[in-house]
């Protein structure tokens, strides 16, 4: 039997908001090192990484390979780092790698990695990939005879892909249980409203509508996300979830929170200063 | 080559609990047999490629040796992103296979012809690309691509196509080429649903006395270098054969290989056999395709009899 976590039923609020500040703070830090783009949609999703890291998933880091163990794939790859971070701060690796990040020569590079990284289960960064991945490793899960859930973050401009929705009519016909979305929805794309771009809204409507088993929940309040994630089944059978996640792009730091030019942006020195001092990280 | 597939996966499904069917709504009965006995690892997928070959992906990372299965640009060029991201890039041992190669469904009109498949998915870091020249050696590549654990494109081409070796070719292995027949004034190097024609041209010309070496080249991508090198340095003239493209294809990989070799053309030239950078814009079938494109075997002949006799460029 493997060393699988098994989650409390209770989430521990304080200290998932805690490590969701800390993750914001590491990679706030990054983005200034390397000068690195998409800061902002990394931010919005710290809390959902939170929520799953230290709740959720029933993981082990130090056997990373564990066939029965949940998956997790940040599909919107460009929040890259926030995800190094919280493999690094949750034992994954040693956390000094991160101070290589996007530098000459690592395997942090500004999107998630193949086969390079622990706990990195698939390679994004191209938009609408991570579902139909994350839908087959669902359902290998039913074809080999295992219990585990597969969890995946979209972002809501990844959401214009159709591939997401080839995967989204894939998922339900396959009555995908196991499998559960979250749609990190904070409103941007990378150079507009996501909803003024194409028609995304109502976004649990459409989740709904593909048959999904979907629902809008804040997607800061770490406590609702770890409990609603902790509950998906691992029982291949049923609508798949979808957690419409209403978001905001910066989220934590008063100066970056929906202010897109952050998804391009990488802050100065004394900027990384004050965000950390919002953090509570001063 | 489709019916004898749709029965090598039966049998191999039945001993091998990793192997998992996705077809992208096609093959209409064609697979019942592999259906009834393995409900649980045949899924039609429906027409959404992009989710299909990402699907797959998630399954052989599982652990499982799945098959994506089509018309040959639906699940090559459509999905291809997924193919390079999802399955190569992720070294994920995925067996594309893609049913209609070159003009076999000429009739069906240019959306439905493959005739750059082979030079998108050669491209691709780390996929083995594999034209089975007939149905044995369909088996053999499927039984090839189990026993590794690599992406492999197979491009069949459709069905009763004849059969040119009578079992499955001993010894079958990806980037070495079978000899179909001896010779060593001409060789000819088809690759794909081709081979039957290439056999017409070489006995075309053997009854005009020429000694003539078919090879059939069903992996594209690893190239038989050590067969190709022994055909240029033995015959008077070299030429490739496919229903592909003159880009990209294999004549462009031969080409590729004979300058990155440092390997002297033949004296008499060598010559590409292929359906040209064009579409084929024309209603028609499989036959009448290759006979506008001089890719009958009896074309390939007579234009190869003026190269001998030095009456045509190559």
């Amino acid at each position: 039997m493997s060393a699988l976590m098994k989650p409390n039923e209770t989430p521990d609020t304080a200290m998932l908001q805690a490590m969701a500040a800390r993750l914001r703070g590491r990679v706030i830090e990054m983005s200034h090192a390397a000068q690195a783009a998409h800061l902002a949609s990394a931010l919005s999703c710290c809390d959902i990484l939170s929520a799953a890291y230290w709740h959720a998933l029933r993981i082990d880091p130090a056997n990373p390979a564990d066939a029965s163990r949940d998956r997790f794939i940040l599909s919107k790859g460009h929040a890259a780092a926030a995800l190094y971070a919280a493999l690094a701060f949750r034992g994954y690796y040693d956390p000094a790698i991160l101070d290589t990040y996007c530098q000459d020569g690592s395997k942090l590079a500004e999107h998630p990695p193949a086969l390079g990284l622990p706990g990195v289960e698939a390679a994004t960064g191209s938009l609408g990939h991570g579902l139909p991945i994350g839908v087959g490793i669902a359902l290998s899960a039913r074809i080999g005879r295992q219990r585990f859930r597969v969890f995946a973050v979209l972002s809501d401009g990844e959401c214009n892909e159709g591939s997401v929705w080839e995967a989204a009519m894939f998922a339900a016909g396959q009555r995908l249980g196991n499998l559960c979305v979250v749609v990190d929805y904070n409103k941007w794309q990378a150079t507009a409203r996501s909803n003024e771009t194409l028609a995304l809204a109502p976004l649990r409507d459409k989740w709904a509508a593909f048959d999904w088993d979907a629902h809008e929940v804040d997607g800061h309040d770490v406590a609702d996300l770890a409990r609603r994630m902790a509950a998906v089944p691992d029982e291949p059978e049923g609508r798949p979830v979808a957690l419409v996640a209403h978001t905001v792009k910066g989220k934590g730091v008063s100066f970056m929170e929906d202010d897109n030019n952050w998804h391009y942006r990488a802050p100065t020195a004394e900027e990384v200063r004050q965000a950390h001092l919002e953090l509570g990280l001063g | 080559m489709r019916n004898e597939f749709a029965d090598e996966l039966t049998k191999l499904g039945d001993t091998d609990p990793r192997l998992v069917l996705l077809s992208g709504d096609i093959g209409n009965r064609l697979f019942d047999k592999f259906r009834a006995k393995h409900p649980d690892r045949f899924i039609n997928a429906g027409v959404a490629e992009q989710n299909m070959t990402g699907v797959a992906a998630g399954l052989a990372m599982s652990g499982l040796r799945p098959i994506t299965y089509t018309i040959t640009p639906f699940v090559t060029t459509r999905c291809l992103e997924q193919i390079r991201v999802d399955i190569c890039y992720h070294e994920a041992p995925v067996m594309v296979v893609a049913v209609g190669a070159g003009l076999a469904y000429a009739g069906l009109g240019p959306t439905h012809h493959a005739c750059e498949d082979i030079s998108f998915l050669r491209s691709l870091p780390g996929m083995i690309v594999c034209a089975p020249g007939d149905a044995w050696e369909v088996r053999a590549a499927m039984r090839a691509a189990l026993l590794q654990d690599r992406p492999v494109y197979i491009r069949l081409g459709k069905k009763g196509e004849p059969l040119l070796h009578k079992d499955v070719p001993a010894g079958f292995a990806f980037g070495k080429a079978i000899t179909m027949r001896e010779g060593d004034e001409v060789c000819i190097v088809s690759t794909g649903n081709m081979l039957p024609e290439a056999l017409h041209a070489a006995e075309d010309l053997a009854k005009h006395g020429h000694s003539v070496r078919v090879l059939s080249m069903h992996t594209v991508k690893p190239l038989d270098a050590e067969a190709l090198a022994d055909a240029f340095r033995t015959c008077r003239v070299v030429a490739t054969c496919e229903e592909h493209s003159l880009i990209g294809g294999l004549g462009a990989a031969v080409a590729e290989w004979l300058a990155d070799s440092g390997t002297a053309a033949p004296k008499g030239g060598f010559v590409r056999f292929h359906t040209g950078d064009a579409f084929f814009r024309l209603a028609g079938e499989q036959d009448y395709a290759r006979e506008q494109l001089g890719l009958t075997g009896h074309q390939m002949a007579q234009r190869l009899e003026r190269v001998l006799h030095g009456k045509a460029a190559a």
